[in-house]
């Protein structure tokens, strides 16, 4: 990229590549990959073929059989159910188009941050299907509390680093993936996993995922005869969110609505509400919102959910936001751990805790005045992962604890 | 004439490049902060280079992020910082001072009051780590209005026409990096490339400071010798201050020695 065209890195004031001069040539070099891969046939037969025979897509879009319980507009709620991709989560898609585009610039070493571990396991599948050398960088606090993803990673072949610098978590991870590749960028990818970051990144991941709302958009046509009146996906980065976004922006009538995670409160220092309750600021590559101090310096983000729990979002979702075109509201642990336990107990769906934040958003505007009469949800990944949480979660609740 | 062209002036009559040390600013506290700095300088320190604390340094490793971590976690606030530049200003009011800070403490309460802090301080020159030549337009020109020169990495792989913007963006001196990776003390020093000096002379640029891996006598002498105009060393004196945090008389007594002995190498051949 020239930098006359650098207005590409941008959505509005959001965006833009905040990184270490040394990095830029790996970023023109990915954007350049990128570009020509998007009018390359062979690379888009390649990659479609992966989400077919490997991921399993297109996913089904779900109608709703006994929720939303409370509905006095009679809301339908459809879910479409990137849960039931290979690797339990929308992040496969993604992940298989930065894998093939690393192959097509001869770059043999990937590098990727994780929180949960759930990213990390996404990179670890495509790396071992496609031959490539993997290393993922996760917070030391990560490590301990996420074990069996750590022995997925493992088992894959990848290599897991544990970060003990700062505060141990998912930001620390990523600072420490950008410190390897300042030193390792002739040979390797970052492979990142949402869709915050330095330009290209949000950019190639919102249109490695477009393929969620393209589905979902036709599925719903067919199914309801028209248009959804809101979409809705979790955010915490906001790659499922952008994912599913993206062919419903230029639709005026459909809303968009990004549901945060407010854990404990967003008035508390537990969330991860980077759209409601943070400011716009520079963190990892781009300018967006985050959760930062008066002084700039960046705060940890808390969720029940780790897959939400990061300080900083995707500028297109701060861009959507400061032009009114997508709506951003925030649920709480508890309000999730409820839909969780709904979805589970009349849908015999569990969903991740990620996408029961979104779950529980639908449920409370199904059950307004005004709810519309159909709400289409990204249910973004199973819960499997998150099982044995919750049941201590549920557990420490019945003993009379605090959740 | 700025505090930087004097100081390469008088370099150049006596036939010496710049020995410019690193240390994070109120690290370990604000007390010792301004005592390590003083002690730099006795050790003969040509300029100073000081890096306001962040939570997330991408560009720094596992030292310096210490470093940071240490100030962060005693309180000390960027009032702190720029107390401590203050003070220093005022009894040094010739040496060049640098400022190395991350994008988001510029902005987080507006560019414009960040730059009128630094010239309210006595800084010279701010590097924004993570905003590269491309992004920098917006920070350049608040700069300049309030006195501040702009400075940029030139890193040792760049183009020849990146290495041009670099050189006619960066005022003061540029910021030459030995290496690619993040902050460090190496046992070895990769020498920059004649290239990258030559293509910086070629475009008029700053004269070039030499970074990343400066840790002993003999890297401020290759440095010299490849053509750079001095050298900054951070890691390896952030790593005396990390050895001595309850010994601050050994501390101070280690640096001024540790910088005596890198200032010693920077006669030219």
């Amino acid at each position: 990229m020239s930098d006359s065209n650098h207005n590409r890195a941008y959505f509005g004031d959001f965006g833009g590549q905040f990184v270490p001069e040394i990095l830029l040539p790996a970023l023109d070099q990915l954007e350049q990959a990128f570009l020509d891969a998007q009018q390359d046939p062979e690379f888009q037969r390649e990659f479609t073929d992966l989400l077919k025979h490997y991921l399993g897509r297109p996913t089904p879009l779900s109608l709703c059989q006994n929720l939303p319980l409370v509905s006095p507009n009679g809301t339908k709620i459809y879910f479409k159910r990137e849960d039931l991709l290979h690797g339990g989560a929308h992040k496969t898609n993604q992940v298989l188009g930065q894998a093939l585009l690393a192959k097509r610039m001869g770059k043999h070493r990937i590098i990727a941050e994780t929180g949960a571990g759930q990213h990390g396991t996404a990179t670890a599948l495509a790396c071992a299907l496609l031959g490539l050398d993997c290393t993922i960088y996760m917070g030391a606090k990560d490590v301990e509390r996420q074990q069996p993803n750590v022995f997925r990673m493992q088992l894959m072949g990848a290599k897991v680093v544990p970060v003990d610098s700062g505060s141990g978590t998912l930001k620390d991870a990523v600072n420490e993936a950008m410190r390897d590749w300042t030193a390792s960028y002739a040979t390797t990818h970052y492979l990142l996993g949402t869709a915050a970051g330095p330009h290209p990144f949000p950019t190639i991941v919102r249109e490695f995922h477009r393929m969620i709302g393209a589905e979902a958009k036709a599925q719903i046509i067919e199914r309801a005869g028209r248009l959804p009146d809101e979409v809705i996906a979790c955010v915490g980065g906001g790659s499922n969110a952008i994912g599913m976004f993206a062919e419903f922006i230029d639709e005026p009538s459909v809303q968009l609505v990004g549901v945060e995670p407010a854990g404990k409160g967003v008035d508390t220092h537990f969330h991860g509400a980077t759209l409601t309750a943070g400011k716009p600021g520079i963190l990892h590559g781009c300018r967006s919102f985050i959760m930062q101090t008066d002084e700039g310096q960046i705060e940890e983000s808390y969720s029940v959910s780790a897959g939400l729990d990061y300080p900083g979002v995707g500028p297109q979702h701060a861009y959507l936001k400061s032009i009114g075109r997508a709506r951003y509201e925030s649920v709480t642990d508890d309000e999730a751990l409820a839909a969780f336990k709904l979805v589970a107990e009349k849908e015999g769906i569990i969903p991740a805790l990620e996408s029961a934040h979104a779950v529980a958003y639908a449920l409370r505007r199904a059950a307004e005045p005004d709810a519309p009469e159909i709400l289409l949800i990204n249910m973004s990944g199973r819960g499997d992962k998150d099982i044995d949480h919750v049941r201590k979660i549920f557990a420490q609740q019945a003993a009379g604890g605090q959740s | 004439m700025s505090r930087y062209e004097a100081m390469f002036a008088r370099l150049d009559q006596h036939q010496q490049g710049a020995l410019v040390p690193f240390v994070t600013l109120g690290d370990p506290s604000v007390a010792s902060s301004l005592n390590i700095i003083r002690s730099l300088i006795a050790g003969g320190a040509d300029a100073l280079e000081l890096g306001l604390p962040f939570s997330d340094p991408v560009a720094d490793g596992p030292t310096i992020q210490q470093a940071a971590i240490r100030a962060l976690a005693a309180g000390v606030s960027q009032a702190d910082c720029f107390h401590i530049i203050s003070t220093i200003r005022a009894e040094y009011p010739q040496l060049p001072i640098g400022l190395l800070v991350y994008a988001n403490l510029v902005v987080s309460n507006g560019a414009d009051a960040f730059y009128q802090r630094c010239q309210q301080a006595g800084v010279d020159s701010v590097l924004i780590a993570d905003v590269p030549v491309r992004e920098g337009e917006r920070f350049n020109s608040l700069a300049r209005s309030y006195g501040i020169a702009p400075i940029y990495i030139a890193p040792p792989d760049a183009s020849a026409e990146r290495l041009a913007e670099v050189a006619a963006r960066s005022e003061g001196y540029v910021y030459l990096l030995s290496r690619a990776g993040v902050t460090g003390a190496d046992t070895t020093l990769q020498a920059p490339a004649a290239r990258v000096i030559s293509a910086l002379k070629a475009a008029n640029s700053a004269p070039p400071l030499l970074g990343f891996g400066i840790s002993t006598p003999e890297h401020v002498q290759a440095a010299i010798a490849a053509g750079a105009a001095g050298a900054i060393s951070g890691s390896a004196v952030v790593k005396i201050i990390e050895q001595h945090l309850h010994q601050p008389a050994q501390m101070c007594a280690a640096l001024e020695h540790f910088v005596a002995s890198l200032k010693a190498a920077t006669n030219k051949p």
